[in-house]
């Protein structure tokens, strides 16, 4: 299998957020045959072929532990590939309205700064009556040749999540619960997906393949 | 449009899968790694362990085997079964689950719904219910320690008032196992999970009395649940999944297809 052997060249890190799923992306990236390290140094990340940020939770406490970490501005300046992915795409952007429990009806704290590495803001979904979270399989659109190559429009991805950033320029791909809402977003070498490609079966074992072919 | 979940249940017991009938005289269906691979290649939208020992006999539980299943399965997973805190939830969540159901601990100790939503966010705290139809008082009204049988023990609480304080708590999915429908395959309970629907705002799952096609249709279409989970049908074979989406398929009730990628690219030399 020469392409596994010239992948495992490649330098594949997800950043050590302190959230959990860290493991359930790693294994999803090594059963394509890929070897990733998971860390939280900063000279291992910033020499990376491709840098996941993975996350769940609440923006909170994901950006916490970043600002313990001191990664803000590492992150800030990666120009390689960079896949963020559920919570760790929503910290791509400005602000996020997510913190704790009392702020679960509304957004009557204030937001918690992100990562700013494209515009944007996580709100909390407006679902028109439906139930949230968004729990479980629901259809994508996309016009997008890079993080999507390869699969068909409407294909099911595993959602979890009760926030979201609306659609707007930098929206790759959209699904639609109770409104539409960014399924992915992008700008230069950033992207985000809000579904878990980990967790999303042969497409998104496909859209993992893709990010690390780019 | 979301699609509802049909969802496989492993009871687990000392590492392998078991099954029993209400509860109780559990034999042994296999090892859990391969079944959870089975599943997931049979069109499995979710899967649910529940280590049904866990909570009844308080010793520390080998869960090495969510790791293992974290390796093997791309569909999500919920782990339950003896997780008393939110260390516990966090060592199951680093060894690759995707959610944690708590049933027993959370009546024992309900701030740690709180603790759970706020450290790991609500799209992981699942709480499952275990609720019994008392004929005498015409009550539904939650149990605890169901794993065992010499233990199991009514709550103080009445199904509905429970439902309303964990979703008050951050709950984000609530998995109700109707005690009196458990592994006889009668069909769902649709007038308590009916019942259940009109307080619960976040997701519903409904459990005990899958038994074959209809009683699936039954459940989504007149309880309104967002997704069903079913043990022994899927263990003995009697029920196969494919051909239980497409029957729901065809009766309008939204199931996930699966994807040929006609033009699939492994990774690139």
């Amino acid at each position: 299998m020469p392409e596994i052997q010239k992948s495992q060249r490649q330098k594949i890190v997800i950043v050590n957020t302190g959230c959990a799923n860290i493991s359930s992306v790693r294994f999803a990236l090594e059963r394509l045959g890929v070897t990733v390290e998971v860390s939280d140094d900063k000279d291992v990340i910033t020499r990376a072929d491709k840098v996941f940020l993975p996350g769940v939770g609440t923006a909170a406490a994901a950006m916490a532990s970043i600002t313990q970490k001191d990664l803000s501005s590492t992150l800030q300046s990666l120009t390689q590939p960079v896949l963020g992915v559920c919570l760790g795409m929503q910290l791509m952007v400005e602000s996020s309205a997510e913190g704790s429990l009392e702020n679960r009806l509304g957004d009557t704290q204030d937001d918690i700064p992100c990562l700013s590495l494209m515009p944007g803001r996580v709100a909390r979904m407006e679902a028109n009556g439906l139930r949230l979270p968004h729990m479980g399989w629901n259809t994508v659109s996309h016009n997008d040749d890079t993080l999507f190559k390869g699969i068909p429009q409407d294909t099911y991805f595993y959602f979890v999540h009760s926030f979201a950033v609306p659609e707007y320029a930098h929206t790759l791909a959209s699904c639609n619960y109770g409104n539409p809402f960014s399924a992915a977003i992008n700008k230069d070498n950033f992207f985000g997906v809000q579904f878990h490609p980990e967790r999303s079966s042969d497409a998104g074992a496909q859209l993992l393949t893709n990010f690390v072919n780019l | 449009m979301l699609a509802k979940r049909i969802i496989p249940c492993l009871d687990v017991r000392d590492g392998k899968v078991v099954k029993g009938v209400q509860f109780r005289n559990h034999e042994i269906i296999g090892d859990i790694v391969p079944l959870a691979e089975q599943y997931a290649k049979a069109g499995a939208d979710e899967l649910v362990f529940y280590d049904i020992t866990a909570s009844s006999d308080e010793r520390v539980v080998d869960k090495s085997w969510v790791s293992r299943i974290a390796q093997v399965i791309d569909i999500p997973f919920c782990v339950a079964g003896g997780i008393k805190s939110i260390e516990d939830a966090g060592r199951i969540l680093e060894m690759g689950a995707d959610k944690i159901s708590i049933n027993s601990p959370a009546l024992n100790n309900p701030a740690l719904i709180n603790a759970m939503h706020d450290v790991y966010g609500q799209q992981c705290v699942v709480i499952g219910v275990d609720s019994f139809y008392n004929d005498a008082t015409g009550q539904y009204e939650v149990y605890k320690f169901t794993g065992d049988e010499n233990r199991t023990q009514k709550s103080q609480w009445q199904t509905l008032d429970w439902i309303k304080e964990v979703q008050s708590r951050g709950a984000g999915e609530i998995v109700l196992n109707c005690m009196n429908q458990d592994g006889v395959r009668k069909g769902y309970d649709i007038a308590q999970l009916s019942a259940v629907r009109e307080v619960c705002e976040v997701p519903l799952i409904a459990s005990g009395g899958a038994g074959e096609i209809s009683h699936f249709n039954d459940v989504f279409q007149q309880a309104d649940v967002d997704g069903a989970l079913a043990a022994s049908v899927f263990h003995k074979g009697i029920l196969n999944i494919d051909d239980l989406k497409a029957d729901l398929t065809a009766n309008g009730v939204p199931m996930r297809k699966r994807h040929a990628l006609p033009n699939a690219q492994g990774i690139k030399p």
